[in-house]
């Protein structure tokens, strides 16, 4: 089979080229790429970055096999977590977290229904649809953490710095499944309140809401969910809840607290994650 | 349908009353929830602070117009190291979390203990911001690229190995059993029946990780695990706020790019 092994012929002879092994039991499975050469321009491109991107690490060896030892203290950590020595800073932590997520949730979707319903194209008029996707836009791109920095700096240390910053997050991330949502609305419903000689509120609530409904309240518990894991992380700036306790903790590589606060973290995020699967299955 | 009487001339409503009442409770609870959970925040507010506000927006964006563009070339370096971040993460990222889908998908794990071992890693995997994942092992491998890296694939773990196992528990079972019963090997089976069934779903969700994987790195560097938040942080805590806008608008253009690569990659794939 040396001329066959060439591959060097043009594709309709390679593809019975394949056919002929295949007769004698040497099948092989279409390549995913079918130009030979491009195959070998993607496989070096990867390899040419992969050295690349080698290059500009440079491991302190040392330093990670000083680690190691506090790498093995952190996992050992997870068997005997500390809840009671700090038991009340995570107490605190914890309930302001919850606090603030529900709190920045419930004013986010508030924020984003209007916003996602002017960025959706089947219903806003253009100048609003750009404004509404530039909303969208800027909230998206910047991470919480970013925001909140913003945020601190402007309304000072604490939760409603975070409550400001989770909403805004919110808002981005609502609107535009929102929009997207609507967008995908059918569109006789939406004819058919027109043709009654409906209010446009009376379009929206009795057209549109009812077909994004049982999606918005699952992005809602969604997002409920996000924001609770982003409040952990936003108190490392001062944004209140329970990332301040946690980096704190980690700081003093008092690993035994952290470890109770991320297993904490865990269960409460597999507990919501239950409950909207639940309550997700109830709307639909 | 729900028909109410007003003087005897029948009045079409929504729903019935008792669904209407519970709806109308259910808001009322909701609603106090809200109050109470505001309350906590307010208590926990320095409200004087909250005065200036205004002026301090004011002059916070002040310092910020114009950016200060003579920075731009020395964030090349860092964008890059950023760019790497998110990319070398992703793709260990996704070595560890495809064999742990397929431990994890009900049709293809070979034991429902090892199922609940891999749930579990999942999840702790999910629940745990990149950022948490950074500062733990900053402590722990130093700072630099190499920690960031670790993060970045510490938390796509959970991410491209819940979808992924959803995506495999949603396969057609067919292939599966046309191929089981030519005799083919367990692996066989997985390679040639499991595998091109998810395998745009595959790409479509490592691209959409890499695409947040980059908005995560950029925020790495505030917690020393290298990338263009390094940058951001110094000049942050230096109130060098117009550098500050420089790399926002930076992040803002990376962020821009990698969303539309993505998604060409995903409207290619799907």
């Amino acid at each position: 089979m040396s001329a066959a092994d060439t591959g060097n012929e043009p594709l309709p002879s390679l593809e019975q080229q394949r056919i002929a092994q295949a007769r004698e039991g040497r099948w092989r499975p279409l390549p995913l790429i079918r130009s030979r050469h491009w195959r070998w321009i993607i496989n070096l491109s990867v390899l040419l970055y992969v050295v690349l991107a080698w290059l500009s690490v440079d491991v302190n060896w040392s330093r990670v096999a000083q680690g190691m030892e506090r790498g093995q203290a952190f996992v050992a950590s997870f068997l005997q977590p500390d809840f009671t020595s700090r038991g009340g800073e995570i107490l605190t932590g914890l309930w302001e977290s919850l606090t603030m997520t529900f709190t920045a949730t419930v004013i986010g979707v508030a924020l984003a229904i209007p916003v996602g319903l002017g960025a959706a194209r089947n219903i806003a008029p253009l100048p609003v649809y750009f404004v509404c996707r530039g909303i969208i836009a800027v909230s998206r791109t910047f991470q919480e953490i970013i925001i909140a920095i913003l945020f601190v700096t402007m309304f000072g240390f604490g939760p409603l710095a975070g409550v400001i910053t989770l909403a805004f997050a919110t808002i981005g991330f609502m609107a535009k499944l929102l929009a997207e949502d609507i967008e995908d609305t059918q569109k006789e419903p939406l004819e058919a309140i027109r043709a009654t000689g409906g209010g446009w509120l009376q379009w929206i609530n009795y057209a549109v809401q009812p077909q994004v409904m049982p999606r918005l309240i699952g992005l809602s518990l969604y997002r409920l969910d996000i924001n609770f894991r982003e409040s952990a992380v936003i108190g490392i700036v001062g944004a209140g809840g329970i990332g301040a306790t946690l980096n704190t903790s980690i700081n003093r590589y008092d690993y035994d607290t952290s470890a109770a606060i991320l297993l904490l973290i865990i269960v409460i995020v597999l507990m919501s994650e239950y409950l909207s699967g639940y309550v997700r299955k109830w709307t639909q | 349908m729900p028909v109410k009487h007003v003087n005897n001339v029948p009045v079409w409503q929504r729903r019935e009353p008792l669904k209407q009442y519970a709806i109308w409770a259910g808001w009322m609870l909701g609603g106090m929830l809200f109050l109470l959970c505001w309350k906590v925040i307010s208590d926990n507010t320095i409200w004087e602070f909250m005065n200036d506000a205004g002026t301090q927006a004011g002059s916070l964006i002040g310092r910020m117009i114009p950016p200060d563009w003579s920075i731009t070339g020395s964030l090349m370096l860092p964008l890059w190291d950023t760019i790497n971040i998110a990319t070398v993460g992703t793709a260990l990222g996704i070595l560890i979390a495809f064999p742990l889908a397929f431990l994890a998908a009900r049709n293809t794990t070979p034991h429902p203990a090892l199922r609940a071992v891999a749930l579990a890693i999942i999840v702790s995997s999910r629940s745990i911001n990149a950022l948490i994942w950074a500062m733990l092992l900053v402590t722990i491998v130093g700072p630099g690229i190499f920690a960031g890296m670790l993060a970045i694939a510490l938390r796509s773990i959970g991410f491209v190995g819940k979808l992924l196992y959803e995506a495999i528990e949603e396969i057609h079972p067919t292939p599966v059993e046309a191929l089981s019963s030519t005799g083919a090997a367990r692996t066989q089976v997985l390679a040639y029946a499991v595998w091109p069934q998810i395998m745009p779903a595959f790409a479509g969700i490592s691209v959409y990780r890499w695409d947040i994987n980059i908005r995560e790195a950029t925020t790495l560097g505030l917690v020393g695990a290298g990338g263009i938040g390094l940058q951001m942080n110094a000049a942050i805590n230096n109130l060098a706020w117009a550098q500050v806008a420089t790399v926002f608008v930076l992040i803002f253009a990376t962020v821009i790019v990698s969303e539309w690569v993505s998604a060409k990659v995903r409207h290619a794939v799907i």
